[in-house]
């Protein structure tokens, strides 16, 4: 049955016409609509993307185009007093949650992954993060090729990790895995001389470094182990859902507005405590706003 | 629920050349190391301190104490990040290096875990020693036992038999407790449960195969000290709750 009304809604888009309020919805619309209410997933911690500012309220570049997904939403099942509820998730449970039901859209930074799409949908990509080394600029790493017998972190449950295992097995460096609970606890590896370097999203690098007691003393080095795209997860093959959802972000950056909020939240101080990332655009987001896609990283 | 079941994913490849139930397997081995270890530690430890703790000796008695109140009333993680980030930071540069360079870091997570057990056992074992009548030491000491001998020959033998249940809860706790050493980098059962999601996204699978693995070690556990508690009864000299038989 569901599938069936998938198609009819998959046919009427294909057909140039936005599928008209009471025509039947599917999916997560068909839920919204039922229940009067859209559930946004956010993060508490992932600085600039979703996080919680001083008023405990989330906050961030990726709640930022979510928001307009939601009013997006909002003029498709026209129901401008739509309300929207927001749920904190985690890297464990994000998937899960979004499976049941309890969230219907999150807006994190979630990396579009092929295993991962075996279980959710991904909207077009955002943001384009390269794994890179975070170093204290007194170690003298510069390359990969630096880090041979020396011990480096990564962070327990992320994707990065793997990069260093691929990358022993392809070259004869010969590194000394350790890892960190949390990001944070990874830094701190790095900061107290326990690891040379610490592998991970440069963003993340960069968000760690710039709230550090000393950020002139890290530095982020080497080149892209991987770029990997963060992306609005959805629920998988809710294709009416997703087609709000990309048609509104790839408007954003066609129109220039996503660039406008990205400077907002990289380049200059943002809340709580004012920090500014520096952090521009880098030609791989450039591209990846010029040509949107949804396709997962390996 | 929308959820794509998959069991077979533990026979796939994983980027190292591995099966994702090698993954398991490793797990499940470090778990085993770093609880039957840190076991060894507290049981040792906890044993000194227990007995410490029933001797005339104020000086002993306060320091037992002393550990008991401290390592029971600060969380494990807590404990684990003192050892992993702060001692090294304490201790004199050199050796401070030492501790975080060449030092494996399942020597600190038998340690954390091993001494905040020692203060559990610590307060059964005297517990324990109480129990029995202070006759018993009494009449030890009228053989012509010292006091280390009436503990090696009377009081241990039968308080160990008295504690054994509690300590049996302990040895299945540490099997549990031992999932907060990934806190600290050690690659045990926890922490591959947390990679193989991030990998694989076959959460409820995963979670499934680890939560019967944790299960099973507690319970292994279980009855290996419950067949040791039935060869060791004493028949006539235990009282249990309920008397012997």
């Amino acid at each position: 049955m569901r599938k069936t009304l998938t198609m009819i809604a998959l046919s009427l888009s294909a057909a140039g016409l936005a599928a008209p309020a009471h025509a039947q919805l599917t999916g997560t619309l068909q839920k919204i609509k039922d229940s009067g209410a859209i559930t946004v997933g956010h993060r508490e911690s992932s600085v600039p993307f979703s996080y919680l500012d001083a008023q405990q309220k989330p906050i961030g570049y990726a709640m930022d185009l979510c928001a307009k997904v939601v009013d997006a939403v909002k003029s498709e099942l026209k129901m401008p007093n739509l309300k929207v509820n927001y749920q904190a998730v985690t890297s464990q449970n994000r998937i899960p949650l979004m499976q049941n039901g309890t969230i219907d859209l999150e807006c994190g930074s979630t990396t579009n992954s092929v295993a991962r799409q075996q279980q959710v949908g991904f909207s077009v990509a955002y943001f384009i993060t390269s794994v890179r080394m975070g170093v204290r600029k007194d170690s003298g790493i510069k390359d990969i090729g630096d880090l041979d017998g020396r011990p480096v972190v990564t962070t327990t449950g992320t994707t990065s990790d793997q990069l260093i295992k691929q990358n022993e097995k392809g070259k004869t460096i010969d590194v000394k895995n350790i890892y960190g609970k949390d990001h944070a606890d990874s830094f701190l590896m790095v900061e107290s001389g326990r690891a040379a370097a610490f592998v991970m999203d440069d963003i993340l690098l960069a968000g760690l470094i710039a709230s550090s007691k000393n950020p002139s003393a890290f530095a982020i080095v080497g080149p892209s182990l991987r770029d990997e795209p963060y992306a609005v997860m959805v629920r998988k093959d809710d294709a009416p859902f997703k087609a709000i959802v990309d048609k509104t972000l790839v408007g954003l950056m066609k129109s220039g507005e996503a660039e406008k909020l990205y400077n907002k939240w990289f380049t200059q101080p943002i809340p709580p405590r004012n920090v500014n990332l520096n952090f521009p655009m880098s030609p791989a987001l450039k591209a990846a706003f010029e040509n949107p896609t949804d396709k997962g990283v390996e | 629920m929308d959820y794509h079941w998959n069991w077979m994913f533990f026979f796939q490849e994983t980027d190292d050349g591995l099966k994702y139930y090698d993954w398991i397997l490793s797990g499940l081995g470090w778990t085993t190391v770093v609880s039957l270890a840190s076991l060894a530690v507290a049981l040792l430890l906890g044993s000194a301190l227990g007995v410490m703790r029933t001797t005339p000796n104020r000086w002993l008695v306060g320091i037992g104490d002393a550990y008991v109140d401290l390592f029971r009333n600060v969380p494990l993680i807590v404990q684990l990040f003192m050892w992993f980030f702060v001692v090294p930071e304490l201790v004199p540069e050199k050796l401070g290096l030492w501790m975080k360079q060449d030092l494996p870091y399942v020597v600190i997570a038998v340690v954390g875990l091993g001494l905040y057990t020692a203060a559990r056992i610590a307060e059964q074992v005297k517990a324990g020693i109480n129990s029995l009548s202070r006759g018993q030491r009494a009449a030890g000491l009228a053989l012509g036992f010292t006091e280390w001998q009436t503990y090696r020959h009377v009081r241990l033998p039968m308080a160990y038999r008295i504690v054994l249940p509690a300590l049996t809860s302990e040895a299945m706790n540490i099997f549990k407790n031992s999932a907060v050493t990934y806190a600290v980098g050690i690659l045990e059962l926890y922490f591959q449960y947390k990679q193989i999601i991030e990998k694989t996204s076959q959460v409820l699978e995963i979670t499934i195969v680890v939560t019967l693995a944790y299960f099973a070690l507690a319970f292994v556990m279980n009855r290996l000290l419950a067949s040791i508690e039935r060869r060791t009864r004493v028949p006539g000299l235990i009282v249990g709750g309920k008397g012997s038989n």
